[in-house]
Formats: C-alpha cells, sequence, structure tokens
C-alpha cells in the first residue's frame, strides 16, 4: 500500500515530464507541467495522512487529526502551480503570435 | 535535437529518477502511519493562537514570512502574465454573443451567492476550512458570472480592471504593512502580535483573519486580471479570424 499510495505520486510527474518531451503544442506541453506538479500535491497528502484521523479543524474530531503541515504546503504548491500556468499560457500566445507556431521543434532560431 | 533522442533521453533520466523514487519510497514511513514528527507542535501552536483551522494557522502565522513570498510570487507572476498580455485592448469589444435566457437566469441567481460564499471562505479563514487563497479564488472567478449574462461589454462595466490592478497591489502591501507593524512593536516581522481574542469568533487569532483577508483581496484581483488578459486576447483573435 505504501509503494502504490507514493507511486501514483512518481507516476504522475513521470507521465507529465513525458507529455513535455513528446509535445507538439506548447499549451499541450503547459497542460502536461501541471500534470506533472500534480503529482507533488498526491505526495504531500500522501505524506500527512493517517488511517482513521480526521481533518486538520481543531475540536472537529475526538481522534487524531491528519498533518497539517503538508496540507499548507500543498496549498502552497496549487498557487505557485496555477500562477505559472498562467504565466506560461501567456508566454505562448506571445509566441504563437510572433512565430506563428507553438510546436516546440518549429521554434529553432532566434528572432530579433 | 531530434524527437527520437529526445524520447530516449527522456527514457533514460525517467529510469533513473523511478529508481531512486523507488528506493526513496521503499524507506518512508508507513502510508496512513501515525509517524508525523512536526504535528504535534504544529497543533500546540495553532491551539496557543486560538486558531481552529489548522493549515490557516500554519499559512498565516507560524510560516506566515512563507506565504508573504508566495504572495510576492503571485504578484510577479500576474505582472508578468499582464505584461505578455498587454496590446490588444484597443479594439471595441465585439456585440455580445447571444445567451440562453436560462444561462442568464442562473448566472444572475448564482452571482451573489458566490459573492457571498467567497467573502465568507475568506472572513472565516482562521474557522473553517478556506482562507484567503481559496476565497480569493470563488470571488475572482464570481465576478465573471457577468460574462455569462452580457458577454465582454456587461463584464467591462462591472469591472473596471483597474481598479482589480490598484486590489493586487493594496493585497500585498497589506500583508507587508501588517508585517512591518508586528515588528515595529518589537515582536518580529509578521508575528502575531494582535490579542488572540475567544476561540470560534471571527475576529479572533490575532493577525491570521487579517492576513487572510489581505491574501483575498490579492488572489481576486490576481484572477480578475488574469482574466481579463486572456478575455481581451480571444475577442482580438475572434476580430483577426473574422
Amino acid at each position: 500500500m505504501t509503494v502504490l499510495a507514493y507511486g501514483v505520486a512518481g507516476w504522475l510527474l513521470l507521465v507529465g515530464v513525458f507529455g513535455v518531451a513528446r509535445s507538439r503544442a506548447l499549451v499541450h506541453a503547459v497542460v502536461c507541467l501541471s500534470v506533472a506538479q500534480s503529482g507533488s500535491y498526491v505526495l504531500l497528502v500522501a505524506v500527512g495522512y493517517q488511517r482513521g484521523a480526521g481533518p486538520p479543524l481543531a475540536g472537529s474530531f475526538a481522534g487524531p487529526l491528519v498533518d497539517p503541515v503538508v496540507q499548507a504546503l500543498t496549498l502552497t504548491d496549487v498557487v505557485v502551480s496555477a500562477t505559472v500556468t498562467a504565466l506560461l499560457l501567456a508566454l505562448s500566445l506571445q509566441i504563437a503570435r510572433r512565430h506563428g507556431t507553438t510546436d516546440p521543434d518549429d521554434l529553432t532560431g532566434l528572432k530579433g | 535535437m531530434s524527437r527520437r533522442l529526445r524520447l530516449w533521453l527522456f527514457a533514460v533520466g525517467a529510469a533513473g529518477v523511478a529508481v531512486l523514487f523507488l528506493a526513496a519510497v521503499l524507506r518512508m514511513p508507513e502510508f496512513g502511519g501515525v509517524v508525523h514528527p512536526l504535528r504535534a507542535a504544529v497543533l500546540d501552536a495553532a491551539a496557543a493562537h486560538r486558531t481552529p483551522n489548522v493549515v490557516s494557522a500554519v499559512n498565516y502565522d507560524q510560516r506566515a514570512i512563507d506565504t508573504f513570498g508566495e504572495e510576492t510570487l503571485l504578484l510577479t507572476a500576474v505582472v508578468g502574465a499582464a505584461a505578455l498580455l498587454r496590446g490588444g485592448d484597443d479594439a471595441p469589444p465585439p456585440r455580445p454573443p447571444r445567451t440562453m435566457e436560462a444561462v442568464r437566469a442562473v448566472a444572475y441567481l448564482v452571482l451573489p451567492v458566490t459573492l457571498l460564499l467567497g467573502l465568507a471562505t475568506v472572513v472565516h479563514g482562521a474557522l473553517t476550512p478556506g482562507g484567503g487563497f481559496q476565497g480569493g479564488i470563488v470571488l475572482g472567478t464570481a465576478v465573471h458570472l457577468v460574462y455569462l449574462v452580457g458577454g465582454r461589454a456587461a463584464l467591462d462595466r462591472v469591472r473596471p480592471v483597474t481598479v482589480y490592478v490598484a486590489g493586487e497591489a493594496v493585497g500585498t502591501a497589506a500583508f507587508a504593512a501588517t508585517g512591518l507593524a508586528a515588528a515595529a512593536t518589537g515582536a518580529g516581522f509578521l508575528a502575531n502580535v494582535l490579542p488572540f481574542g475567544t476561540a470560534g469568533s471571527v475576529l479572533s487569532a490575532g493577525t491570521v483573519p487579517l492576513l487572510s483577508a489581505a491574501v483575498g483581496i490579492e488572489v481576486a484581483s490576481g484572477v480578475v486580471v488574469l482574466l481579463a488578459g486572456f478575455l481581451r486576447q480571444g475577442t482580438a483573435g475572434d476580430e483577426a479570424a473574422g
């Protein structure tokens, strides 16, 4: 079970990077990067999980609570992912406008 | 680099990462187990500052300085995206597309509910799940329900982008000002210096609700500024294509 839970995180990372490596469009590459990053959410939440524990709200649950530290880190992670995705999409738009293509293989030479 | 070579390079790298990752996982504490070294300390600190939502206690109190860095990152990304998306704003908005009456009715009905939900999520950040980041996203997207009703023209009437550009700056400045005010008392930058109040009331937990509100303003403004930039591009493209 341990290997499976953390393995999902590793698989998401690898499959996302695989998507970036074989991408034929920049928007596709940006989405693949988001998939790769979502591996880190799964890893963090999996690290903080405890069987039978309640949500990290004090007083809401009689037993132990799951680890709030990694949940806070996941929130930071999601915010970073969202803002970087917006920035990269804006960049892709500019590239499409200036070079007329979003295929990374066609974006070779530098242009002044 | 040819595609073939690139995929081979990926295969080699991915195999290396997979082996190292698996080696690390095999030595991790058991999934769902009881080993959480930082949990007790964090729960105690949150209880001492009367913040029931421990995730908010971590983000806006214990790690507030990291959240300040995260806010600055958000601001920088929005500024960067806005700079990349500039231009194309001189074209007049095209005639609003026809929208089904049902869609308009639902948008009008849902708009106040969504705004209220967003505000509640921001304001109760210290008490219930949520906080500035989550509520800010709800608020920022709620405004765009107007887009469903009257297209870009209606959206431009109800949300002047300059106000939200200022809001982005005000949110970040409010966070920094709260931190500096705490430093001025001698307690340190972003220390929680306000009285903690009674647990469960909206104005408890010291500076946590203030910082949550500052983040809420910044995130909501950031979402509006970003989407305004992208929407402008969309209509510009339509006109060029048409």
